[in-house]
């Protein structure tokens, strides 16, 4: 059986931590270098533009994109043939979010208890940790910073079945039109559908992790994103809210079966410093 | 538009939804925490840790220095979470808020009674914005970490008249200038 060990894990949760917070990937860049291209706003240019400057002198300078360096979300994908020896593997990560944060200059975020105290926990830990079992004998780990902006924008419908398509529709734009300037746009729009309440709502916040704009593989579901981003682009809202056609660079939609009874539908909304990064033990 | 602290009525009278400002001299930093602890302190009838006549805050939470900076990446938080405390403030005689996002109704009727404005920055900018601020320190509410009351000193902060003392909305003007009808 393979061995992964401890130290390699926080190093590579540590690493992640860090890059993602100060290099934007290029596909982001492209995205928004895009909407640059076809944005008629004026004002909505000139913000476009900034995060494009910013994203080059967070690069140049290595600093955070964003003073909200996130909530540390790891997404980890652990190979069956796999064995992690020295120690566990969700102290790990934890241990690689608490020196990354400390050591890459990065802001902690983050309250030892949601509504009593709200005392810092000074070291951006605890991380948010979902985990899968996967066939191999690899660990992949994904780092998905989320900052409380947008993720404050999220919602969850649990529709009849009979409110369909239509109502899946209206239900994310709604939604990003009560975001309005709020999220940070241009946004990414996450949205899982079927499932369960909170299987929608982690299908929305996994489909954040996709190439921007890359359309889903499921037929229905790639044209379904193309409606939602023609009617989202519609609302008017634009870059940081102050009116333009690039309200989303994105809607990435994930489904998958469910209840007879139910149509749940989930939004999570992806500030446009869409920041992961991987790495494959 | 270039503008210094602190604002004077003159001053706030000229700015109109949508006009685009550079903000030089001294700039107050607060979000949720540190307004809770402002108004529970007014409420006690005590004074705050700073003379708010005529100053502006700025809704932010740095990232920290790297070393030889004066500060880290320093972009604007959700300026909502701070509706229930503003209009407190400005009765005291706050004159400007900077962030990012809408205000609700009782902030705005705030706004044009008290004679203040709303500006926002450009959220995301952190690493960009930082470039304006030439000093940073904590003056109050340490224990608070990146919430910590923060005296700022800018110059040329790139910001944006949102709301002004006539009821003008620049992110209502842009939605209407954009929007389709056939949403």
């Amino acid at each position: 059986m393979r061995e992964i060990h401890y130290d390699n894990i926080v190093l590579a949760v540590e690493r992640l931590c860090v890059e993602s917070n100060y290099f934007l990937g290029d596909d982001v860049l492209k995205s928004i270098k895009q909407a640059l291209q076809t944005e008629e706003s004026p004002v909505g240019r000139e913000v476009l533009q900034q995060i494009l400057d910013n994203a080059r002198i967070a690069r140049e300078d290595e600093v955070p994109l964003c003073q909200d360096c996130g909530y540390a979300v790891v997404f980890v994908e652990l190979g069956q043939d796999a064995h992690i020896v020295g120690g566990d593997l969700d102290e790990a990560i934890a241990e690689g979010v608490r020196r990354g944060y400390q050591k890459g200059y990065l802001r902690k975020s983050v309250v030892a208890h949601p509504y009593s105290a709200r005392i810092n926990t000074q070291d951006n830990t605890p991380p948010v940790i979902h985990t899968r079992i996967v066939p191999g004998d690899r660990l992949r780990l994904i780092v998905a910073p989320k900052g409380g902006g947008s993720e404050n924008m999220s919602a969850l419908a649990m529709l009849k079945p009979a409110d369909g398509r239509k109502g899946v529709i209206d239900f994310v734009v709604d939604t990003v039109r009560k975001a309005g300037a709020n999220p940070c746009p241009p946004t990414i729009v996450g949205v899982g559908i079927g499932g369960t309440a909170e299987r929608a709502m982690l299908l929305a916040k996994t489909s954040l992790l996709r190439e921007v704009g890359k359309p889903s593989q499921v037929p229905a579901d790639a044209e379904l994103e193309k409606d939602i981003l023609a009617s989202v682009n519609r609302l008017g809202i634009g870059p940081q809210g102050l009116g333009g056609r690039t309200t989303a660079l994105a809607v990435h939609v994930e489904s998958q079966p469910c209840h007879i009874a139910s149509l749940p539908v989930a939004v999570n909304i992806q500030c446009h410093s869409a920041r992961h990064k991987e790495a494959i033990l | 538009m270039q503008i210094h602290t602190p604002l004077t009525d003159q001053v706030v009278e000229k700015l109109k939804a949508g006009d685009k400002v550079l903000i030089s001299g001294t700039i107050y930093v607060a979000r949720d925490a540190a307004h809770k602890r402002m108004v529970e302190a007014l409420d006690r009838g005590e004074s705050l840790p700073f003379n708010p006549e005529g100053q502006i805050i700025y809704y932010m939470g740095p990232a920290p220095a790297k070393p030889g900076r004066a500060i880290g990446s320093a972009g604007p938080t959700t300026s909502y979470r701070m509706d229930p405390y503003a209009p407190r403030l400005m009765q005291v005689g706050l004159k400007g808020m900077i962030g990012k996002g809408n205000r609700s109704q009782p902030v705005k009727d705030a706004m044009k009674q008290f004679k203040a404005v709303y500006f926002a920055a450009t959220g995301g900018a952190g690493a960009l914005i930082a470039k304006s601020v030439t000093s940073a320190e904590v003056i109050a509410y340490d224990d608070l970490g990146a919430e910590a009351l923060r005296k700022l000193e800018v110059e040329d902060f790139p910001a944006i008249v949102i709301n002004d003392i006539y009821g003008g909305d620049a992110y209502q003007e842009g939605i209407r200038k954009y929007a389709s009808s056939d949403t």
